[in-house]
């Protein structure tokens, strides 16, 4: 568990959508043998029982009024658009042609 | 004038001996002049700058009633939104990226008549600990152009430390404010998680991140403090609970009858000899000025670098999911949406963005997520204990801020882990959602380069660290003699 092989570096590019270069890999694989095994450490702590924490604060559910506000223009909103066409963002294509 | 602390600077501008304007130039005279060498600034904002510091100057003519900062200059973390002004984050992915709205400290920031310079430099998307990982370029420490200023907030520490501003912003995240404020002889206090809006700070790791103030003394600190903190209808994590009166605390500077704990765990091994004397030194003159010292012990912060490494990078993995280059940013590549997408990412991202993307897809991957993600979440339980514990027997903590002086530009670029550790005692404050401030506690007797001395409070008893600050730096000061900036090497023209 403690290292990962360059065929798991690569399928976690795919998930994390990165096109890492044959030699990022390749670091990146040799780093995190390094890396896992000081994160490892954490198996040795004693957590049993213990409640895991995932934010500081004990706050759920945080509403406000239900008011309109002045908010973005389409035209603020599309500065800082790389493409954009008719007042919408201008996207690549993202489903096949079917 | 630019030598001088903000509240002196306040309060010539209130007195009329000086115009904001006179002031702001006076500022841009002396970046042109260091920030060649020290390279804190990403990009200078120098007509929005004049223009507020106009309004200032008018408000003030007319008799207005001003806040008590207001035409004083600051300086932004460029992981802050402005409004029309470029914002990057220290990243290629944001180049040229002009954002259509303010971030709530920004907002705040001009809110108080502060009059923002321009934007610091920082580690890309604030991971580091050097300021190295800019994709720009790197920042210098004025102590020693060779070393670096600390990170992620290098460049707002650097440009306090080399007087191009009285006032910098930050974000901490695992030390990035204190940890470069340690290095370069500043003051830095990273606030209890909740009390500065995160609405318009670019997210790294949400449930860590949090805003504060940077400043060359303790009192110009809880100023820019009280101009920025306060609850925010945008930011669900904000706390509504009024801010703590932390500029009364700096001034009242009195140790006497308080309890201060000694974190047995964050000294010894590892920290370097000429930073624990300059600490243990810091703690005899507490105690000379009445304050009882215990030693405190906090078992399991030895587990908190590793859950830092697996909750931060885990917690970025999904922020920067934003990165899409769908809507702002970065587009490069062909094809479909996905392609693009791949193509963008790599390109625009730096080398350790893509290390704690990739670990943190790993950390929360089917199959590991409860050995690694899961067991972090838990290590944050006990580790909270551990301080509430601690604080139920004394008023605060301390620790130094750092284990070791600036290191060399390039010393240990290329071993993620030697960086890392540098966040080994600031850490835990992040994990805790507790809060945390460095100033600094002398010189290293090996390297004659600054030390930190860390205090840490409970949340929302931020007052605390600025009483105990406050008390320590006075008899520090006259100790020395004068601030310990004024023993930095001059930079640019003899003057």
């Amino acid at each position: 568990m403690s290292s990962l092989t360059r065929a798991e570096v690569a399928k976690l590019a795919k998930l994390a959508r990165i096109e890492l270069t044959d030699s990022e890999m390749d670091a990146l694989s040799s780093e995190f043998a390094v890396i896992l095994g000081a994160v490892d450490r954490i198996q040795g702590a004693p957590l049993a029982d213990v409640q895991p924490t995932s934010h500081p604060l004990p706050i759920n559910n945080v509403t406000r009024p239900d008011v309109v506000i002045p908010s973005l223009t389409p035209d603020e909103a599309l500065s800082g658009a790389p493409a954009q066409e008719e007042q919408r963002f201008r996207v690549p294509q993202i489903l096949g042609e079917e | 004038m630019i030598r001088k602390n903000a509240s002196e600077m306040a309060a010539a501008l209130a007195a009329k001996e000086i115009s904001s304007v006179e002031l702001v130039n006076a500022h841009y005279e002396r970046i042109a002049e260091v920030d060649g060498q020290v390279k804190a600034f990403l990009h200078l904002d120098k007509e929005g700058a004049l223009a507020q510091a106009k309004s200032v100057d008018d408000a003030r003519a007319k008799g207005e009633t001003l806040p008590p900062l207001a035409g004083v200059p600051v300086a932004l973390k460029d992981i802050f939104t402005q409004k029309g002004v470029p914002t990057t984050a220290g990243s290629k992915i944001l180049e040229g990226w002009r954002p259509p709205y303010d971030a709530t400290v920004t907002a705040n920031l001009k809110k108080n008549g502060l009059v923002i310079l321009g934007k610091t430099n920082m580690d890309e998307f604030a991971m580091g600990s050097s300021t190295e990982n800019s994709a720009y370029h790197p920042t210098h420490n004025p102590w020693d152009l060779t070393r670096i200023p600390g990170g992620s907030g290098g460049g707002s520490s650097a440009s306090l430390a080399a007087f191009e501003a009285p006032l910098a912003l930050g974000t901490d995240t695992g030390g990035s404010i204190r940890q470069p404020a340690a290095v370069t002889g500043t003051v830095g206090v990273k606030p209890t998680y909740g009390a500065v809006s995160r609405y318009g700070m670019i997210a790294f790791s949400s449930s860590l991140d949090q805003g504060g103030p940077c400043a060359r003394t303790v009192l110009d600190a809880a100023l820019l403090h009280e101009a920025i903190a306060g609850h925010d209808v945008k930011d669900s994590t904000s706390i509504s609970a009024p801010t703590p009166k932390v500029v009364e605390a700096a001034k009242r500077a009195d140790v006497k009858g308080l309890k201060i704990g000694v974190i047995k765990e964050l000294q010894g091994d590892g920290y370097q000899k000429g930073v624990l004397n300059r600490f243990n030194e810091s703690i005899e003159l507490l105690s000379s000025l009445g304050a009882e010292i215990v030693e405190v012990s906090c078992p399991s912060f030895e587990y908190a670098l590793a859950a830092y490494y697996l909750i931060a990078p885990s917690e970025c993995s999904s922020n920067l999911a934003r990165f899409d280059a769908m809507r702002y940013g970065m587009r490069v590549g062909e094809g479909d949406a996905e392609s693009v997408m791949n193509a963008t990412r790599e390109a625009g991202f730096g080398r350790e963005v893509k290390r704690r993307i990739i670990l943190g897809t790993y950390a929360l991957s089917s199959g590991y997520y409860d050995a690694y993600y899961g067991s972090a979440q838990k290590v944050r339980t006990l580790i909270m204990q551990d301080y509430a514990k601690a604080f139920a027997g004394v008023d605060v903590l301390v620790s130094p801020t750092a284990p070791t002086t600036a290191f060399k530009i390039g010393e240990k670029s290329n071993d993620p882990l030697a960086m890392y550790l540098n966040d080994v005692a600031t850490i835990p404050v992040n994990l805790a959602g507790i809060c945390g401030m460095s100033l600094p506690s002398g010189l290293a007797d090996e390297d004659n380069l600054p030390t930190g001395f860390q205090i840490m409070a409970p949340a929302m008893e931020d007052q605390r660290l600025y009483n105990v600050g406050a008390a320590l730096e006075a008899a520090l000061l006259s100790k020395w003699g004068a601030p310990l900036l004024s023993k930095a090497p001059v930079l640019g023209g003899a003057k």
